[in-house]
């Protein structure tokens, strides 16, 4: 099979719709919208089978020379590799889960056409991303995913609000792609080559490790991946990205192109290790940032504002993971969290619809009589993001995190404890809003149940978000290593610097015991004694403190005192255009001596021959005082 | 004085060249100033005459004949030229004939 027809046949399909999407029924966008990514998915079945028959031998297809000039070239060249393969499985089938879900949740949409045009377009993008067997296709990939990202957030393009968030969040992540764009000038420079084997296989030649060279490469590609998956500093276009519909955040911000910074890293994993420092920047971001959203999450009031939260954080895990050198770990919790967040923002999305767009959770409430399906799908991806012990998908991969970064050579106790108190909080956050949801007082009237079209990705994702799990088992629950075992030939195994089954059990414990004690926190919290919570909130200090939290930390108002008022104050003062008068001054000075050379054609004949007789005077004057100097 | 033939020709042209120069830039009437371009005309053919004689060479004469049919043809065009411009303006005044100015 054909590497190259698992991202073409998506491109296909956003063709046909963009072009024809208005005259065409809705039956038939629905079936080449999700018909492609089906399509896509099943091509990307067999290229996997075919990868895992040759032995993890990887698949590489070249197909076209793209860029052809003397000391470069770059190809459009694909491969299936034991990494890719992963992210490519996971972009297709959760995507194609989320596409037949966005039938349902769009359905009374006008611009129902170009909706699956641009999600079409996106899912190809993401595949040319992880696809890419040289950096510049990759780049090429990377900003696909940054346009769909900009179309689909501002999809509900009539509100100023969502072309404010999505110009935001277009913006913020270009940051980050420049810092990119100078790492791979940096890379060509340096190795002559983009190509993503041969840089792998050649950087530990060139550098030695520690090299300034490289350590600066390696953050420069960091910033980018900082830039795509919302981590500090550049985190603050995440939340504002949920303006659009709740199927391009499951999509976009919970299964796919945040993870892209995760993927670069991974698939750079040699450039990194030659670079302590740059990993150690890696993991201390992902500490620092799964915090900071967790806490942020805490306090959040949109339902889907909290889930966005939670995306932050749980990818500051995984670039923990990929800081401590646990690069099969940081993978690991990319597949479960594309399945458990999928599923929340879907089911988020199903209450969403049902209350009539409401999406205040102190507005909601008492549904999980009304709609007992949402609530059992919501309570396994609630669990499975909470990381309750032995049942759910999360508990194996964020107790692997937690445990290797304490464990691996890479870790640190603080970054152990980051991660233990990231557990707590994403059981106190995550609960709290399943409680707000649905339990208590019924407060806004249930319009709409959710059909079937929009339950049964629910109820798939809900089983992939528990069995998957169990393909990855720790030392002490049995040792199944299927996952990484896969990984192997891509990503080097973990070192482990301490290799206790005793400490081991112990941070599993801990982590265990933290999660549900989250659990118990937001029970007592919402259900139990609200007043009590309501009595210590109030309290002076808190009330400010919570609205830090809740804008995010108030990074939003430092950029805009930092950056935004500074360039708003230099575009006023240049508001005259002081720069363009040197340039209108010489157009002006060019005009009046026109101007003046216009009067001498008077019409009138005589001084026509007049300046035609002082000129012949003035040319034999000249020739002949020559004449009289030479000689 | 005693001049040189060749000199005494030259001079003669450049002063009939002057002559129909000055009078070219001092006449308004349109038909005076296409006479005097025929001086001018007829001074630079006598100027190579003189060159042809004094060299001993037919090229100058050969060029005078040249000037001589170019003359004409000068002047039939600009004597329909003044037919028009007095069909038109009802003047033989070379200043009125000022419209096309920048």
């Amino acid at each position: 099979m054909l590497p190259a027809l698992i991202p073409a046949i998506p491109f296909l399909g956003a063709c046909i719709l963009m072009l024809c999407w208005k005259r065409v029924s809705r039956t038939a966008v629905t079936v080449i919208g999700c018909g492609s990514v089906a399509l896509s998915a099943l091509v990307a079945l067999a290229v996997a089978a075919a990868v895992a028959a040759a032995g993890k031998e990887p698949v590489v297809q070249h197909v076209w020379q793209w860029v052809q000039v003397p000391g470069f070239a770059a190809g459009i060249d694909f491969r299936m590799d034991a990494l890719s393969v992963v992210f490519v499985l996971v972009i297709t089938i959760v995507g194609f889960l989320i596409h037949v879900y966005a039938t349902g949740y769009m359905q009374d949409d006008e611009d129902y056409g170009r909706f699956f045009a641009c999600m079409n377009l996106f899912v190809g993008s993401m595949l040319v991303l992880v696809m890419a067997d040289n950096l510049l296709l990759l780049y090429l990939g990377w900003e696909g995913v940054g346009l769909c990202s900009y179309l689909l957030i501002g999809f509900w393009y009539k509100d100023p609000a969502n072309n404010y968030a999505a110009r935001k969040a277009f913006i913020v992540t270009r940051v980050g792609d420049t810092a990119m764009a100078i790492a791979l000038f940096l890379l060509f420079e340096h190795m002559g080559t983009l190509n993503i084997q041969r840089l792998l296989q050649e950087a530990p030649v060139l550098w030695a490790k520690g090299d300034p060279m490289v350590t600066l490469i390696a953050l420069l590609l960091l910033g980018g991946a900082v830039g795509k998956s919302a981590q500090l500093p550049l985190q603050t276009w995440l939340p504002d990205a949920m303006a659009g519909p709740t199927p391009v955040s499951a999509l976009i911000h919970a299964a796919t192109m945040v993870t892209a910074g995760v993927y670069l890293i991974a698939r750079m994993h040699v450039v990194f290790e030659l670079s302590p420092a740059a990993q150690t920047a890696t993991a201390v971001i992902g500490a620092l940032t799964l915090l900071m959203a967790g806490v942020s999450a805490l306090v959040q009031t949109d339902i889907k504002r909290v889930l966005a939260y939670s995306t932050i954080s749980q990818i500051g895990y995984m670039f923990l993971a990929l800081g401590c050198g646990a690069w099969s770990a940081a993978i690991f919790h990319f597949v479960t969290h594309a399945f458990f967040k999928a599923l929340l923002f879907m089911g988020a999305g199903a209450v969403i619809v049902a209350l009539h767009h409401e999406q205040d959770m102190f507005k909601m409430g008492g549904l999980k009589k009304l709609l007992p399906g949402v609530f059992w799908v919501f309570l396994i991806g609630c669990a499975s993001l909470t990381a309750v012990p032995f049942v759910t998908a999360g508990f194996y991969s964020k107790d692997q995190i937690i445990w290797l970064s304490l464990a691996a050579a890479g870790g640190h106790k603080a970054y152990w404890l980051a991660g233990m108190l990231g557990a707590l909080l994403t059981g106190m956050y995550t609960f709290r809003m399943f409680f707000l949801v649905f339990y208590g007082e019924a407060k806004t009237k249930v319009h709409h149940i959710p059909g079937p079209v929009m339950m049964v990705p629910l109820y798939i994702l809900a089983v992939l978000s528990t069995v998957a799990g169990f393909i990855e088992l720790p030392h002490t629950l049995g040792h199944v290593a299927l996952f990484s075992h896969w990984l192997l030939p891509v990503l080097p195994a973990v070192q482990l610097a301490t290799d206790s089954v005793a400490l081991e059990w112990m941070s599993q414990l801990i982590s265990a015991v933290l999660a549900l004690g989250g659990i118990w926190l937001a029970y007592m919290w919402v259900i139990r004694r609200p007043q009590g919570m309501v009595d210590f909130l109030s309290m002076p200090g808190q009330v400010w403190l919570q609205g830090c939290w809740r804008r995010g930390w108030d990074m939003d108002a430092l950029y805009d005192a930092l950056i935004v008022q500074p360039f708003v104050y230099l575009s006023n003062v240049n508001r005259k255009d002081l720069i363009d008068k040197i340039y209108t001054g010489t157009a002006q000075l060019m005009e009046a001596c026109h101007n003046l050379m216009a009067r001498t054609q008077s019409g009138i004949l005589r001084w026509y021959i007049m300046g035609v007789v002082l000129g012949a005077v003035a040319i034999l004057s000249v020739l002949i005082w020559r004449l009289h100097m030479v000689s | 004085m005693n001049l040189h033939p060749t000199t005494a020709g030259l001079l003669l042209a450049g002063i009939l060249f002057v002559l129909g120069l000055i009078s070219v830039l001092i006449r308004r009437n349109i038909i005076f100033m296409l006479l005097s371009v025929e001086i001018m005309l007829n001074a630079a053919g006598l100027a190579f005459v003189v060159a042809a004689s004094h060299w001993g060479q037919a090229d100058g004469q050969v060029m005078f004949m040249f000037i001589l049919a170019m003359a004409a043809a000068e002047v039939s065009v600009g004597l329909a030229l003044i037919l028009q411009l007095y069909h038109q303006l009802r003047t033989l005044d070379s200043d009125e004939a000022s419209r096309m100015n920048g």
